[in-house]
């Protein structure tokens, strides 16, 4: 075997590897900030702990309301039995937004039938946790609902 | 008259040689037997599309992404907008029969083996297109900003966030954050007027190209037919003009469509409210939905709904894989495996999406 020749190819193959890295690295300098553009970033809103959900007087027993509980849905209702329930408004199976069904006496969701009791735990349907629950507090025509 | 164009000819001669061009639309033929009628599906798949671009540039004349302003825009097109109404509903409404003349074009495809060697690429770049396609059809869901819209982005997307690792990202990357919000909005704007429009013409290019490159395809035993009986129709005149015919046709019944059944808007996308009952996916995306609701709710370590997914993902990743493990793809012998799998693939669809309609 000749020096020289085996030489230069290892000088090509050097230089090719070197080039691979440069593309390499030059493809990440592109794609790394791209891919960390399309992350959003955290935005700091304050999340109240408590919010007044409902007038008192408007909630007739058997009835329901969908609030704003921060940035997310929450069903406040009075039940049959005239007791008030908070819940998380946001179904634990895909995220759609519940509703109390009267006819029913539970709490439903429309996207795949999805059914919580009274106490907001899934009964039926494809949810597999019960709705986080909230603490209600009647303060004169207040309904005031605020995590526990 | 005839000068000016032999003139116009002769210019354009001395600059680009139009030889090869003439040849090569002179010899392209159409093989002619009973299932000639389903090479026209590639061709309608493609007039619909364009009439999206249309209608689509159209609509972006006066749409604006936001959630304060979507809703309020595609309302103002339908109703203060000269013809905005038949504009939105012929847009809306190609998009279905464009998703729906795919899937013919593919399953036709699929049952006369054309996606068998030499042409593995163009069912490669078919099926690709079709993916694209149902990206447009979920991004462009959204668009208007009404309740239906909302949930079912909200469904669609939780749906990426079940399965394990990457899930989550995912869900964050499609949403532009942790919920569907207007964020998501300019997000699957941008996916929907830029970024499948660039991939979707590039791929549609290659796939029309190697359509030319390869010709029609002939069905299976037609090679061992003798030649009187292998009748051909020259491409040039004689099938572009009963594909324009049948694109003619096409139009007049999307505008029938779009007259009598316009789009509704619906009402306008509110977080605060419970989802509609009755809520239900676009069509073609019924019999996964559907599919989806008899997996139980645990499946060993897993999420049924995990599961679920992973399953329409391999089966998805087979169909595209199908010239790979079609063993007689090389041969081109008959293969009723493939058949018979088609046949369960279809009644899978319009089974599911009939329970999932009800």
């Amino acid at each position: 075997m000749e020096p020289g020749v085996d030489q230069n190819i290892s000088r090509r193959s050097f230089l090719n590897n070197l080039l691979g890295i440069g593309v390499v690295g030059w493809l990440g300098s592109v794609l790394f900030p791209i891919f960390e553009y399309l992350k959003v970033p955290p935005q700091s809103e304050a999340e109240p702990t408590s919010v007044v959900a409902a007038k008192f007087k408007d909630l007739k027993p058997n009835h329901s309301v969908v609030f704003k509980f921060g940035s997310a849905p929450a069903i406040l209702l009075n039940g049959p039995d005239g007791k008030m329930r908070a819940f998380s408004g946001v179904c634990t199976h895909l995220q759609c937004t519940v509703q109390y069904r009267p006819d029913m006496q539970k709490i439903w969701c429309a996207c795949h039938n999805g059914m919580y009791d009274l106490n907001g735990r899934n009964i039926a349907g494809p949810p597999p946790k019960p709705l986080q629950e909230y603490k209600v507090v009647v303060k004169g025509d207040d309904v005031i609902v605020s995590k526990a | 008259m005839g000068g000016l164009k032999d003139k116009l000819e002769a210019w354009v001669q001395e600059r680009i040689d139009l030889v090869p061009i003439r040849e090569f639309a002179a010899k392209k033929k159409v093989p002619q037997f009973v299932g000639s009628f389903w090479y026209y599906f590639g061709g309608v798949s493609l007039f619909l599309f364009i009439i999206q671009v249309v209608t689509g540039i159209l609509l972006l004349m006066y749409y604006q992404p936001g959630a304060q302003t979507a809703f309020e825009s595609v309302r103002f097109i339908v109703v203060k907008v000269k013809f905005g109404w038949l504009i939105r509903s012929i847009h809306s409404w190609s998009a279905n029969l464009m998703i729906f003349s795919v899937f013919v074009h593919m399953f036709s495809v699929y049952f006369t083996k054309a996606f068998r060697k030499p042409r593995e690429l163009t069912w490669y770049s078919g099926f690709i297109l079709l993916l694209l396609s149902m990206g447009f059809g979920f991004s462009g869901y959204l668009l208007p900003w009404n309740t239906l819209a909302f949930f079912a982005t909200k469904v669609g997307t939780s749906i990426a966030a079940v399965l394990p690792v990457l899930g989550e990202p995912m869900l964050e990357l499609l949403r532009a954050g942790k919920d569907v919000s207007t964020a998501t909005l300019t997000r699957f704007y941008g996916l929907h007027v830029a970024i499948l429009p660039a991939v979707f013409t590039v791929i549609l290019g290659a796939h029309l190209m190697l359509v030319q490159m390869m010709g029609m395809h002939e069905p299976e035993g037609w090679k061992s037919l003798p030649a009187e009986k292998r009748r051909y129709m020259p491409f040039f005149p004689n099938f572009v003009l009963r594909d324009l015919l049948l694109w003619l046709i096409v139009l007049n019944v999307l505008a029938i469509l779009a007259v009598a059944f316009p789009w509704e808007i619906g009402f306008k996308a509110d977080p605060f409210i419970s989802a509609p009952a009755g809520i239900k996916p676009e069509w073609y995306f019924l019999f996964m939905y559907q599919a989806l609701k008899y997996f139980p709710a645990k499946m060993g370590m897993m999420e049924g709904e995990a599961v679920g997914v992973m399953l329409f993902g391999v089966g998805g990743l087979l169909w595209f894989l199908v010239p790979l493990w079609d063993t007689r793809t090389p041969s081109g012998a008959r293969n009723r495996t493939i058949t018979w799998v088609g046949l369960f693939v279809i009644l899978f669809i319009i089974a599911l999406s009939a329970v999932g309609l009800r």
